[in-house]
């Protein structure tokens, strides 16, 4: 499947993934200039904070645990040549049947109740994702759309349970009626791994599911098929493989996952669903996928590093006022500079503009580096 | 009903429908001929969203609407340039890039309403204009011609982009480069060239329709204004087979289907709020599922052209 990477290739990667973040944070001083700051005492703020302290350091890791758990989701859907742009969807999903079940029943043992809300989270996530998958494989349906669409659809519906039938009683009692649900019993709370802090074991938990997707897509048969499916899905047809049912499931793994990211959410970090608990996870999940190479264990590093970055400009806002949405575009930059130079990586002779013999078929175009086989998968 | 004749009412459904199609037109007709041309462009929302900022902030600082549409079509067809660039020099996956260019298009824009304004107020915007006397045709005149220039404008671009992109020579090689790129290039079509007229074109139009939402419609500005109505218009595209006159169809069942449920809330029947607001992208959704078929979409759509690879 994918071709032997030799060493100065990684390290071509690598100076690529520099690059683009690097690139990204020029930019990036350049709109905090506009916004009539000084990008130097921004980004001291921004880069400073999280490493400073057990509080910018634990935090960075809360904020990481989502951002890995949806990396992964979309590593497998990237992987099976599926654009799952619906991760914030998808965590809201999974946050709000987590939290039906564990308020529903709320006598039950922890040791019965926590499997229960956790596993109720990831199936309504793996649904939510599942029904792109289905609307793809079956009408062709383009996943992108489908998937935006199914978030605006699920963020709707967030607002009309924590407004209405799944608001916190005590909310209405007080009269105050902020639109939450009640606590979670406390007997499920994920523990805190360093007391005073928020710092919980989700991030255990995603870096143990890292692994698992690792020998999942590389050791196992069905994984596998998925990954055949992404890189050439006629080649993959041909070869017997039911292409369909495979992007099917890789769309409710992927879901499955950002459902997990949206219980452990809020049994690590809220303890209750709220309004923009997803926060724009579900985008920042995709660049960390990309970041990590679309590998479940570079994405582990990947996932701390924008994990560290989104508190520095939470830090930044409250440091020097300006505003933490500059994450969000730095991140967007990243994205279009990973792509943008996806050519480079693939073909290095376009950087010593030396003609070369044909390498890649007319009707391939597609960009191999970073999500294979999606090029072809664009107009479904 | 309190006052409101039945006749009244569909008179204003049907003539906010109209109006609300505005912002579909735009974008989806811009994204049509990006699409026929080869490079899909998701990232129209980010688009629109700095196109309704850009409108906005010019109008509230010259008190000029006008310079606000200008603004934001400068705006959309920077962001255009930049799409442009790495999907079709850069090759890039275009799906990604798309998402990549919305949010830093999602960041950028709050950032910048945050840093220069940080509360809502509103700007100058454009009010109706009636169309002298075939305003004043019974039930037609305020279904169709009460509106402001905009309205009018966008109804105007769907001939104009069917006469263009059938009847003209520079629509001829669109339809070629998105459809047989290599062909097109050997009778000497410049590929590339042609797709980046049609994607900066795409983004200025969706800065268009941004400017609608401000300037056109609300006459001020507030995050995420643009709900999702960018993703919708390129749904759109894929719905009307990438065609005008199927988008200007598409556009009108979405604007009507938006109308009625804003005409159920003003009437104050009963119907959970946030129910009304799923209906578009659940129909969205709908629409594609039963729209779509691969057969009419243009064959080059999301491949890069390289060359020396024909």
């Amino acid at each position: 499947m994918k071709k032997r990477i030799g060493a100065s290739d990684s390290l071509l990667q690598l100076g690529v993934l520099v690059g683009a973040l690097v690139l990204a944070l020029l930019v990036g001083a350049g709109l905090i200039g506009l916004a009539r700051a000084n990008p130097i005492t921004a980004y001291r703020a921004m880069f400073t904070g999280p490493v400073s302290g057990r509080y910018g350091i634990t935090e960075s890791l809360v904020k990481a645990t989502p951002l890995l758990l949806i990396g992964l989701g979309i590593v497998i859907s990237f992987r099976s040549g599926i654009l799952n742009i619906g991760g914030e969807g998808q965590m809201i999903a999974g946050s709000l049947a987590g939290a039906a079940v564990a308020l529903a029943f709320p006598s039950l043992p922890a040791a019965l109740l926590l499997p229960l809300t956790m596993i109720a989270g990831i199936l309504a996530g793996a649904v939510w994702g599942g029904i792109a998958g289905w609307l793809k494989a079956r009408l062709s349906v383009n996943e992108i759309l489908s998937t935006v669409m199914l978030n605006q659809i699920a963020l709707q519906i967030n607002l009309y349970l924590i407004r209405g039938p799944m608001i916190d009683p005590q909310e209405v009692a007080y009269g105050t009626g902020c639109p939450q649900t009640a606590l979670l019993p406390r007997s499920i709370w994920l523990p805190r791994i360093i007391r005073g802090t928020r710092f919980h074991w989700g991030l255990v938990i995603a870096i143990a599911f890292a692994i698992l997707v690792y020998i999942f897509l590389w050791r196992t048969t069905v994984g596998y098929r998925m990954r055949a499916s992404g890189a050439g899905p006629h080649a993959a047809r041909a070869a017997g493989i039911q292409v369909e049912n495979y992007q099917i499931l890789a769309m409710a793994l992927a879901g499955g996952f950002a459902g997990l990211a949206g219980v452990v959410e809020v049994l690590g970090v809220h303890h209750r669903v709220l309004e923009g608990l997803s926060g724009g996870y579900g985008f920042s999940g995709i660049v960390v996928a990309l970041f990590g190479r679309l590998h479940p264990l570079g994405c582990i590093p990947a996932s701390i590093l924008f994990g560290m970055l989104t508190l520095g400009a939470d830090m930044m806002q409250r440091a020097v006022q300006i505003p933490a949405a500059i994450v969000m575009a730095i991140q967007g930059l990243v994205v279009l500079f990973v792509v943008g130079s996806d050519l480079l990586i693939q073909r290095p002779d376009l950087l010593r503009r030396r003609p070369t013999p044909a390498q890649t078929p007319a009707a391939t175009g597609r960009s191999a580096g970073i999500a294979p086989g999606n090029g072809k998968e664009v107009n479904g | 009903m309190g006052g409101i004749s039945g006749q009244g009412v569909i008179v204003g459904i049907l003539a906010t429908g109209i109006r609300l199609a505005t912002p579909f037109l735009f974008a989806s007709l811009g994204e049509m001929f990006s699409q026929r041309s080869g490079v899909f462009n998701l990232g129209l929302e980010g688009i629109m969203m700095m196109g309704a900022f850009a409108g906005f902030m010019t109008s509230l600082k010259t008190g000029s609407p006008w310079l606000g549409v200008l603004a934001a079509i400068g705006v959309g067809a920077i962001l255009g340039l930049l799409m442009a660039f790495i999907s079709v020099t850069m090759q890039a996956e275009q799906g990604i890039s798309g998402i990549g260019l919305h949010m830093f298009c999602w960041g950028l824009s709050g950032l910048l309403f945050r840093v220069y304004l940080g509360f809502i107020t509103s700007c100058k915007g454009f009010g109706p204009w009636n169309v002298p006397v075939l305003s004043s045709i019974p039930i037609l005149g305020p279904i169709l011609f009460q509106h402001n220039w905009m309205v009018y404008f966008a109804l105007v671009l769907v001939p104009v982009s069917w006469f263009v992109l059938y009847r003209t020579t520079w629509g001829l090689k669109v339809r070629a480069v998105g459809t047989t790129p290599q062909a097109a290039d050997t009778l000497g079509v410049d590929v590339n060239a042609i797709r980046y007229q049609c994607v900066i074109l795409g983004g200025a139009m969706a800065g268009l329709a941004g400017a609608f939402l401000t300037v056109g419609q609300a006459n001020m500005y507030a995050d995420n204004i643009t709900a999702g109505r960018g993703f919708i218009a390129v749904a759109l595209v894929y719905f009307g087979r990438w065609s005008p006159v199927g988008i200007l169809l598409g556009s009108l069942l979405f604007s009507m289907m938006n109308a009625l449920q804003l005409w159920i809330q003003v009437l104050g029947i009963s119907f959970p709020y946030e129910f009304a607001v799923i209906l578009p992208y659940v129909m969205t959704i709908a629409a594609l599922a039963v729209a779509v078929r691969r057969v009419w979409a243009p064959t080059a759509l999301g491949k890069p052209f390289r060359r020396e690879a024909g």
